[in-house]
Protein backbone atom coordinates (compact mmCIF):
# COMPACT_ATOMS: atom_id res chain seq x y z
CA UNK A 1 0.00 0.00 0.00
CA UNK A 2 1.00 3.55 -0.60
CA UNK A 3 1.50 5.82 1.84
CA UNK A 4 -1.52 8.36 2.83
CA UNK A 5 -2.84 10.42 5.63
CA UNK A 6 -5.58 8.92 7.76
CA UNK A 7 -8.69 11.04 9.19
CA UNK A 8 -11.55 10.37 11.07
CA UNK A 9 -13.95 13.13 11.10
CA UNK A 10 -17.06 12.55 13.76
CA UNK A 11 -18.95 14.88 12.04
CA UNK A 12 -20.38 15.46 7.78
CA UNK A 13 -18.99 18.68 7.63
CA UNK A 14 -15.65 17.76 9.23
CA UNK A 15 -15.09 15.50 6.84
CA UNK A 16 -16.47 17.26 3.96
CA UNK A 17 -13.23 19.77 5.06
CA UNK A 18 -10.90 17.64 4.88
CA UNK A 19 -12.25 16.02 1.38
CA UNK A 20 -12.12 20.16 -0.21
CA UNK A 21 -8.56 20.40 0.90
CA UNK A 22 -7.25 17.54 -0.12
CA UNK A 23 -7.84 16.22 -3.77
CA UNK A 24 -6.28 13.08 -3.66
CA UNK A 25 -8.58 12.65 -0.71
CA UNK A 26 -11.37 9.31 -0.80
CA UNK A 27 -14.02 8.17 1.48
CA UNK A 28 -13.35 5.34 3.53
CA UNK A 29 -16.54 3.55 4.28
CA UNK A 30 -16.31 -0.36 5.20
CA UNK A 31 -13.34 -0.67 3.12
CA UNK A 32 -14.30 -3.88 1.69
CA UNK A 33 -13.14 -2.75 -1.63
CA UNK A 34 -10.80 -0.01 -0.81
CA UNK A 35 -8.43 -1.24 0.98
CA UNK A 36 -8.03 -4.41 -1.32
CA UNK A 37 -7.62 -1.95 -4.48
CA UNK A 38 -5.17 -0.05 -2.25
CA UNK A 39 -3.29 -3.19 -1.54
CA UNK A 40 -3.16 -3.90 -5.21
CA UNK A 41 -1.33 -0.11 -5.68
CA UNK A 42 -4.46 0.21 -7.49
CA UNK A 43 -5.38 3.54 -5.64
CA UNK A 44 -3.10 6.00 -4.23
CA UNK A 45 -5.28 8.27 -2.20
CA UNK A 46 -3.23 11.02 -0.64
CA UNK A 47 -6.09 10.95 2.51
CA UNK A 48 -8.22 8.27 3.48
CA UNK A 49 -11.61 9.66 5.35
CA UNK A 50 -12.95 7.19 7.36
CA UNK A 51 -16.38 7.61 8.53
CA UNK A 52 -16.70 4.85 10.68
CA UNK A 53 -17.25 7.61 13.87
CA UNK A 54 -20.08 9.56 12.11
CA UNK A 55 -22.74 7.41 13.91
CA UNK A 56 -25.56 9.60 12.33
CA UNK A 57 -24.93 7.63 9.07
CA UNK A 58 -25.74 4.56 10.99
CA UNK A 59 -28.88 2.94 11.58
CA UNK A 60 -31.96 1.46 10.42
CA UNK A 61 -35.47 3.81 10.74
CA UNK A 62 -38.86 3.30 9.93
CA UNK A 63 -40.80 5.80 8.45
CA UNK A 64 -44.38 5.25 7.82
CA UNK A 65 -44.17 3.08 4.69
CA UNK A 66 -40.24 3.38 3.94
CA UNK A 67 -37.19 2.16 5.63
CA UNK A 68 -34.29 4.32 5.75
CA UNK A 69 -30.84 3.11 5.94
CA UNK A 70 -27.75 4.76 7.28
CA UNK A 71 -24.93 5.20 4.28
CA UNK A 72 -22.32 3.59 6.71
CA UNK A 73 -24.61 0.66 8.21
CA UNK A 74 -23.13 -2.66 7.61
CA UNK A 75 -24.39 -5.47 5.23
CA UNK A 76 -25.04 -8.12 8.28
CA UNK A 77 -27.05 -5.86 9.87
CA UNK A 78 -29.55 -4.91 6.93
CA UNK A 79 -29.83 -8.68 6.62
CA UNK A 80 -30.53 -9.11 10.82
CA UNK A 81 -32.63 -6.10 11.38
CA UNK A 82 -36.39 -7.48 11.99
CA UNK A 83 -38.16 -4.65 10.43
CA UNK A 84 -36.06 -4.71 7.15
CA UNK A 85 -37.12 -8.84 7.31
CA UNK A 86 -40.91 -8.03 8.10
CA UNK A 87 -41.27 -4.86 5.67
CA UNK A 88 -39.08 -5.98 2.83
CA UNK A 89 -37.96 -8.88 3.46
CA UNK A 90 -36.27 -8.77 -0.29
CA UNK A 91 -33.90 -6.85 0.76
CA UNK A 92 -32.80 -8.55 4.56
CA UNK A 93 -32.40 -11.60 1.91
CA UNK A 94 -29.97 -9.46 -0.60
CA UNK A 95 -28.35 -8.23 2.05
CA UNK A 96 -27.21 -11.66 3.47
CA UNK A 97 -26.35 -13.01 0.05
CA UNK A 98 -23.09 -9.98 -0.61
CA UNK A 99 -19.60 -11.56 0.32
CA UNK A 100 -19.09 -13.76 3.31
CA UNK A 101 -20.35 -13.17 6.72
CA UNK A 102 -16.97 -11.05 7.63
CA UNK A 103 -17.73 -9.06 4.49
CA UNK A 104 -21.36 -8.38 5.33
CA UNK A 105 -19.59 -7.18 8.80
CA UNK A 106 -17.08 -4.47 7.86
CA UNK A 107 -19.37 -3.73 3.98
CA UNK A 108 -22.04 -0.74 3.87
CA UNK A 109 -24.42 -0.09 1.91
CA UNK A 110 -23.29 3.26 0.78
CA UNK A 111 -19.57 2.37 0.18
CA UNK A 112 -21.68 -0.77 -2.15
CA UNK A 113 -23.35 1.87 -3.78
CA UNK A 114 -20.80 4.49 -4.12
CA UNK A 115 -18.19 1.95 -5.88
CA UNK A 116 -20.99 0.52 -7.74
CA UNK A 117 -19.29 -2.53 -8.71
CA UNK A 118 -20.94 -3.96 -11.71
CA UNK A 119 -21.31 -7.11 -9.61
CA UNK A 120 -22.48 -5.81 -6.61
CA UNK A 121 -25.70 -6.85 -5.00
CA UNK A 122 -26.73 -3.58 -3.48
CA UNK A 123 -27.50 -1.51 -6.94
CA UNK A 124 -30.33 -4.15 -7.56
CA UNK A 125 -31.59 -3.62 -4.37
CA UNK A 126 -31.77 0.48 -5.07
CA UNK A 127 -32.96 0.42 -8.22
CA UNK A 128 -35.72 -2.56 -8.11
CA UNK A 129 -37.19 -1.06 -5.64
CA UNK A 130 -36.99 2.38 -6.37
CA UNK A 131 -34.96 4.18 -3.53
CA UNK A 132 -34.28 7.48 -3.07
CA UNK A 133 -30.36 8.05 -2.38
CA UNK A 134 -30.00 10.66 0.18
CA UNK A 135 -26.81 12.69 -0.10
CA UNK A 136 -25.28 15.54 1.91
CA UNK A 137 -27.04 17.99 -0.53
CA UNK A 138 -29.33 15.99 -2.69
CA UNK A 139 -32.00 13.28 -3.11
CA UNK A 140 -30.96 11.03 -6.10
CA UNK A 141 -33.84 8.79 -7.51
CA UNK A 142 -32.49 5.33 -8.54
CA UNK A 143 -33.13 5.45 -11.93
CA UNK A 144 -30.56 8.53 -12.15
CA UNK A 145 -27.99 7.03 -9.70
CA UNK A 146 -26.04 4.59 -11.65
CA UNK A 147 -24.19 6.03 -14.85
CA UNK A 148 -21.72 3.17 -16.21
CA UNK A 149 -18.78 0.92 -14.75
CA UNK A 150 -17.70 2.18 -11.54
CA UNK A 151 -19.62 5.60 -12.13
CA UNK A 152 -22.54 6.54 -10.68
CA UNK A 153 -24.34 10.85 -10.41
CA UNK A 154 -22.47 11.42 -7.21
CA UNK A 155 -20.52 14.46 -7.70
CA UNK A 156 -16.73 15.07 -5.96
CA UNK A 157 -17.22 14.88 -2.56
CA UNK A 158 -20.73 13.92 -2.11
CA UNK A 159 -21.08 12.04 0.55
CA UNK A 160 -24.37 9.37 0.47
CA UNK A 161 -26.16 9.74 3.81
CA UNK A 162 -28.68 7.36 3.52
CA UNK A 163 -30.93 5.41 1.56
CA UNK A 164 -34.36 5.45 1.42
CA UNK A 165 -36.63 1.94 0.35
CA UNK A 166 -40.26 2.41 -0.30
CA UNK A 167 -41.91 -0.63 0.92
CA UNK A 168 -42.95 -2.63 -2.21
CA UNK A 169 -46.17 -4.74 -2.69
CA UNK A 170 -43.80 -7.91 -2.95
CA UNK A 171 -40.19 -8.58 -3.97
CA UNK A 172 -37.58 -10.71 -4.24
CA UNK A 173 -34.25 -11.17 -5.24
CA UNK A 174 -32.37 -14.25 -7.19
CA UNK A 175 -29.08 -14.26 -7.55
CA UNK A 176 -26.24 -16.71 -9.27
CA UNK A 177 -23.66 -16.18 -7.56
CA UNK A 178 -19.56 -16.18 -8.36
CA UNK A 179 -18.96 -19.62 -6.48
CA UNK A 180 -15.64 -18.53 -5.37
CA UNK A 181 -16.32 -14.49 -4.62
CA UNK A 182 -19.76 -14.78 -4.53
CA UNK A 183 -20.61 -11.69 -6.71
CA UNK A 184 -23.42 -11.83 -8.73
CA UNK A 185 -22.45 -13.05 -11.94
CA UNK A 186 -26.32 -12.03 -12.28
CA UNK A 187 -29.03 -11.12 -10.12
CA UNK A 188 -32.17 -9.69 -10.37
CA UNK A 189 -34.67 -7.77 -8.40
CA UNK A 190 -38.47 -7.78 -8.90
CA UNK A 191 -40.53 -5.78 -7.26
CA UNK A 192 -44.44 -5.12 -8.02
CA UNK A 193 -44.42 -1.58 -6.19
CA UNK A 194 -47.13 0.96 -5.88
CA UNK A 195 -46.08 2.74 -9.62
CA UNK A 196 -46.05 -0.46 -11.33
CA UNK A 197 -43.04 -3.54 -11.77
CA UNK A 198 -39.70 -3.43 -11.72
CA UNK A 199 -37.05 -5.39 -12.65
CA UNK A 200 -33.08 -4.70 -11.63
CA UNK A 201 -30.52 -6.55 -12.85
CA UNK A 202 -26.93 -6.61 -11.58
CA UNK A 203 -23.67 -8.38 -12.73
CA UNK A 204 -24.89 -8.82 -16.97
CA UNK A 205 -24.01 -5.22 -17.37
CA UNK A 206 -21.29 -2.32 -16.91
CA UNK A 207 -23.78 -1.18 -14.17
CA UNK A 208 -27.14 -1.93 -12.38
CA UNK A 209 -29.64 -1.67 -15.09
CA UNK A 210 -33.80 -2.25 -15.34
CA UNK A 211 -34.98 -5.03 -17.93
CA UNK A 212 -37.86 -2.91 -19.36
CA UNK A 213 -39.08 -6.46 -21.45
CA UNK A 214 -39.03 -8.16 -18.49
CA UNK A 215 -41.08 -5.51 -16.64
CA UNK A 216 -43.43 -5.41 -19.50
CA UNK A 217 -44.05 -8.94 -19.51
CA UNK A 218 -44.57 -9.16 -15.72
CA UNK A 219 -46.47 -6.29 -15.95
CA UNK A 220 -49.61 -7.86 -18.29
CA UNK A 221 -48.76 -11.35 -15.84
CA UNK A 222 -46.85 -11.50 -12.70
CA UNK A 223 -46.02 -14.95 -13.21
CA UNK A 224 -42.61 -16.56 -14.59
CA UNK A 225 -44.62 -18.88 -17.17
CA UNK A 226 -44.93 -14.98 -18.61
CA UNK A 227 -41.00 -14.86 -19.26
CA UNK A 228 -41.21 -18.19 -20.70
CA UNK A 229 -39.64 -17.72 -24.41
CA UNK A 230 -38.29 -14.18 -23.78
CA UNK A 231 -34.90 -13.83 -24.80
CA UNK A 232 -32.79 -11.23 -23.46
CA UNK A 233 -30.35 -9.35 -25.83
CA UNK A 234 -26.65 -9.97 -25.02
CA UNK A 235 -25.35 -6.77 -27.14
CA UNK A 236 -24.64 -4.90 -24.61
CA UNK A 237 -23.63 -7.57 -21.70
CA UNK A 238 -20.20 -8.04 -19.56
CA UNK A 239 -17.72 -11.03 -21.54
CA UNK A 240 -15.18 -11.80 -18.94
CA UNK A 241 -13.82 -15.31 -17.59
CA UNK A 242 -16.43 -16.26 -15.69
CA UNK A 243 -19.35 -15.79 -17.97
CA UNK A 244 -19.96 -15.02 -21.84
CA UNK A 245 -22.55 -12.82 -22.63
CA UNK A 246 -25.00 -15.25 -23.70
CA UNK A 247 -24.76 -17.03 -20.80
CA UNK A 248 -25.22 -13.85 -18.28
CA UNK A 249 -28.57 -13.12 -21.22
CA UNK A 250 -29.82 -16.16 -20.67
CA UNK A 251 -29.17 -15.84 -16.85
CA UNK A 252 -30.99 -13.22 -16.99
CA UNK A 253 -34.23 -14.32 -17.73
CA UNK A 254 -33.69 -17.43 -15.27
CA UNK A 255 -32.91 -15.37 -12.07
CA UNK A 256 -35.80 -12.80 -13.28
CA UNK A 257 -38.13 -16.43 -13.53
CA UNK A 258 -36.42 -17.07 -9.46
CA UNK A 259 -37.01 -13.67 -8.47
CA UNK A 260 -40.85 -13.98 -9.27
CA UNK A 261 -41.47 -17.29 -8.38
CA UNK A 262 -40.35 -16.18 -4.67
CA UNK A 263 -42.26 -13.36 -4.64
CA UNK A 264 -45.76 -14.66 -5.73
CA UNK A 265 -45.07 -17.56 -2.28
CA UNK B 1 3.79 8.85 9.56
CA UNK B 2 3.73 6.72 12.46
CA UNK B 3 0.91 6.92 15.08
CA UNK B 4 -0.08 5.24 18.16
CA UNK B 5 -2.45 2.48 18.15
CA UNK B 6 -4.47 1.78 21.27
CA UNK B 7 -7.27 -0.98 21.70
CA UNK B 8 -7.95 -4.22 23.69
CA UNK B 9 -6.80 -7.44 23.33
CA UNK B 10 -7.72 -10.11 24.54
CA UNK B 11 -9.24 -8.03 27.67
CA UNK B 12 -5.89 -6.19 27.75
CA UNK B 13 -5.14 -2.78 26.91
CA UNK B 14 -2.53 -2.98 24.20
CA UNK B 15 -0.68 0.04 21.97
CA UNK B 16 1.54 0.11 19.43
CA UNK B 17 3.38 2.63 16.83
CA UNK B 18 2.05 1.52 13.36
CA UNK B 19 2.26 3.52 9.92
CA UNK B 20 -1.32 4.75 8.82
CA UNK B 21 -0.98 1.91 6.23
CA UNK B 22 -0.13 -0.62 8.76
CA UNK B 23 -2.82 -3.42 8.42
CA UNK B 24 -4.31 -4.59 11.83
CA UNK B 25 -2.91 -8.37 11.21
CA UNK B 26 0.31 -6.57 10.80
CA UNK B 27 -0.07 -4.86 14.09
CA UNK B 28 -1.18 -7.82 15.65
CA UNK B 29 1.62 -10.59 14.22
CA UNK B 30 4.78 -8.12 14.29
CA UNK B 31 4.04 -5.67 16.71
CA UNK B 32 1.66 -7.29 19.34
CA UNK B 33 3.86 -11.01 18.56
CA UNK B 34 0.18 -12.54 18.66
CA UNK B 35 1.01 -14.92 15.81
CA UNK B 36 -2.27 -17.27 16.01
CA UNK B 37 -3.77 -15.34 13.61
CA UNK B 38 -2.43 -16.16 10.00
CA UNK B 39 -2.17 -14.29 7.15
CA UNK B 40 -2.93 -17.04 3.96
CA UNK B 41 -3.95 -14.90 1.04
CA UNK B 42 -3.93 -11.36 1.83
CA UNK B 43 -6.74 -10.99 -0.81
CA UNK B 44 -9.68 -11.01 1.25
CA UNK B 45 -10.43 -14.17 0.65
CA UNK B 46 -8.92 -17.33 2.41
CA UNK B 47 -10.19 -16.33 6.39
CA UNK B 48 -7.37 -17.32 8.30
CA UNK B 49 -6.57 -14.25 9.44
CA UNK B 50 -10.49 -13.84 10.58
CA UNK B 51 -10.28 -11.99 14.34
CA UNK B 52 -13.44 -10.40 16.51
CA UNK B 53 -13.61 -6.68 16.39
CA UNK B 54 -16.60 -5.18 18.70
CA UNK B 55 -17.64 -8.79 19.06
CA UNK B 56 -18.25 -9.51 15.08
CA UNK B 57 -15.92 -11.59 13.23
CA UNK B 58 -13.77 -9.69 10.19
CA UNK B 59 -10.83 -10.13 8.37
CA UNK B 60 -7.96 -8.17 9.93
CA UNK B 61 -5.95 -8.36 6.43
CA UNK B 62 -8.67 -6.16 5.33
CA UNK B 63 -8.75 -3.98 8.20
CA UNK B 64 -6.10 -1.12 8.86
CA UNK B 65 -4.97 -1.03 12.39
CA UNK B 66 -5.65 2.42 12.83
CA UNK B 67 -9.59 1.66 12.58
CA UNK B 68 -9.19 -0.41 15.39
CA UNK B 69 -8.44 2.17 17.66
CA UNK B 70 -10.22 1.62 20.85
CA UNK B 71 -11.85 -1.18 19.85
CA UNK B 72 -12.31 -4.61 21.40
CA UNK B 73 -10.37 -6.88 19.76
CA UNK B 74 -10.66 -10.93 20.27
CA UNK B 75 -7.67 -13.20 18.49
CA UNK B 76 -7.84 -16.71 18.44
CA UNK B 77 -5.62 -16.63 22.22
CA UNK B 78 -8.29 -15.37 23.98
CA UNK B 79 -10.29 -18.02 23.48
CA UNK B 80 -8.97 -20.67 25.44
CA UNK B 81 -9.76 -20.24 29.42
CA UNK B 82 -7.58 -20.74 32.36
CA UNK B 83 -5.20 -23.25 30.05
CA UNK B 84 -8.71 -25.07 29.38
CA UNK B 85 -9.60 -25.44 25.58
CA UNK B 86 -13.36 -23.58 24.84
CA UNK B 87 -15.83 -26.03 23.31
CA UNK B 88 -15.19 -25.13 20.10
CA UNK B 89 -11.26 -25.97 19.97
CA UNK B 90 -12.17 -29.02 21.77
CA UNK B 91 -14.80 -29.75 19.26
CA UNK B 92 -12.13 -29.28 16.37
CA UNK B 93 -9.60 -31.76 18.36
CA UNK B 94 -12.24 -33.98 19.11
CA UNK B 95 -13.72 -34.27 15.26
CA UNK B 96 -10.36 -33.73 13.82
CA UNK B 97 -11.38 -30.38 11.93
CA UNK B 98 -8.17 -29.91 11.12
CA UNK B 99 -5.41 -31.36 8.52
CA UNK B 100 -2.43 -29.01 8.36
CA UNK B 101 -3.87 -26.29 10.95
CA UNK B 102 -3.34 -23.33 8.89
CA UNK B 103 -6.80 -22.22 8.61
CA UNK B 104 -7.84 -23.46 11.89
CA UNK B 105 -7.77 -19.96 14.07
CA UNK B 106 -9.87 -18.92 11.17
CA UNK B 107 -12.26 -20.99 11.15
CA UNK B 108 -12.58 -21.23 15.02
CA UNK B 109 -12.88 -17.35 15.12
CA UNK B 110 -16.02 -17.21 12.10
CA UNK B 111 -17.34 -20.72 13.88
CA UNK B 112 -17.82 -18.36 16.97
CA UNK B 113 -19.47 -15.84 15.25
CA UNK B 114 -21.73 -18.10 14.08
CA UNK B 115 -22.91 -19.74 17.10
CA UNK B 116 -23.52 -16.38 19.14
CA UNK B 117 -25.82 -14.96 16.11
CA UNK B 118 -27.76 -18.52 15.69
CA UNK B 119 -26.70 -21.11 18.89
CA UNK B 120 -27.84 -24.32 16.83
CA UNK B 121 -27.20 -24.05 13.01
CA UNK B 122 -27.34 -26.63 10.48
CA UNK B 123 -25.41 -28.15 7.99
CA UNK B 124 -26.04 -25.52 5.51
CA UNK B 125 -26.00 -23.02 7.49
CA UNK B 126 -22.84 -23.60 9.04
CA UNK B 127 -21.48 -24.13 5.31
CA UNK B 128 -22.92 -21.03 3.88
CA UNK B 129 -21.38 -18.98 6.89
CA UNK B 130 -18.01 -20.43 6.30
CA UNK B 131 -17.92 -19.36 2.94
CA UNK B 132 -15.10 -16.91 3.67
CA UNK B 133 -12.92 -19.25 5.06
CA UNK B 134 -10.61 -21.80 3.10
CA UNK B 135 -9.08 -25.04 4.00
CA UNK B 136 -6.97 -25.65 1.26
CA UNK B 137 -6.20 -29.32 2.78
CA UNK B 138 -10.10 -29.33 1.74
CA UNK B 139 -10.59 -30.63 5.37
CA UNK B 140 -14.09 -29.07 4.66
CA UNK B 141 -16.83 -32.28 6.46
CA UNK B 142 -14.25 -32.66 9.80
CA UNK B 143 -14.66 -28.72 10.19
CA UNK B 144 -18.07 -28.71 9.65
CA UNK B 145 -18.92 -31.68 12.26
CA UNK B 146 -16.35 -30.18 14.87
CA UNK B 147 -19.12 -26.75 14.11
CA UNK B 148 -21.65 -28.55 14.85
CA UNK B 149 -20.48 -30.25 17.89
CA UNK B 150 -18.38 -27.02 19.09
CA UNK B 151 -22.07 -25.32 18.73
CA UNK B 152 -23.71 -28.09 20.55
CA UNK B 153 -21.43 -28.45 23.72
CA UNK B 154 -21.58 -24.26 23.94
CA UNK B 155 -25.45 -24.74 24.41
CA UNK B 156 -24.86 -27.55 27.03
Amino acid sequence: MYEFQYHRPASIDEAKKILADNDEAIILAGGMTMLPTMKLRLARPSDLVDLSAIDSLRGIRKDGKTIEIGAMTPHADVAGSSVVQSEIPALADLAGMIGDAQVRNRGTIGGSLSNSDPAADYPAAVLGLNAVIKTDTREIAADDFFKDLFETALGPNEIIQAVRFPKPKRAAYAKFPNPASRYAVVGVMIAETTDGIRAAVTGAGPCAFRATEIEAALAKDFSATALDGLTFDAGDLNDDLHASPEYRAHLVIVMAKRAVAAASV
Amino acid sequence: MSITVSFTLNGEPVSAEVDNHTLLVEMIRDQLGRTGTHIGCDTSQCGACVIHVDGRSVKSCTMLAVQAEGADVGTIEGVALNGKLHPMQEAFREYHGLQCGFCTPGMIMSALDLVQQNPDPSEQEIRQWLVGNLCRCTGYQNIVRAVRAGAQAMRS
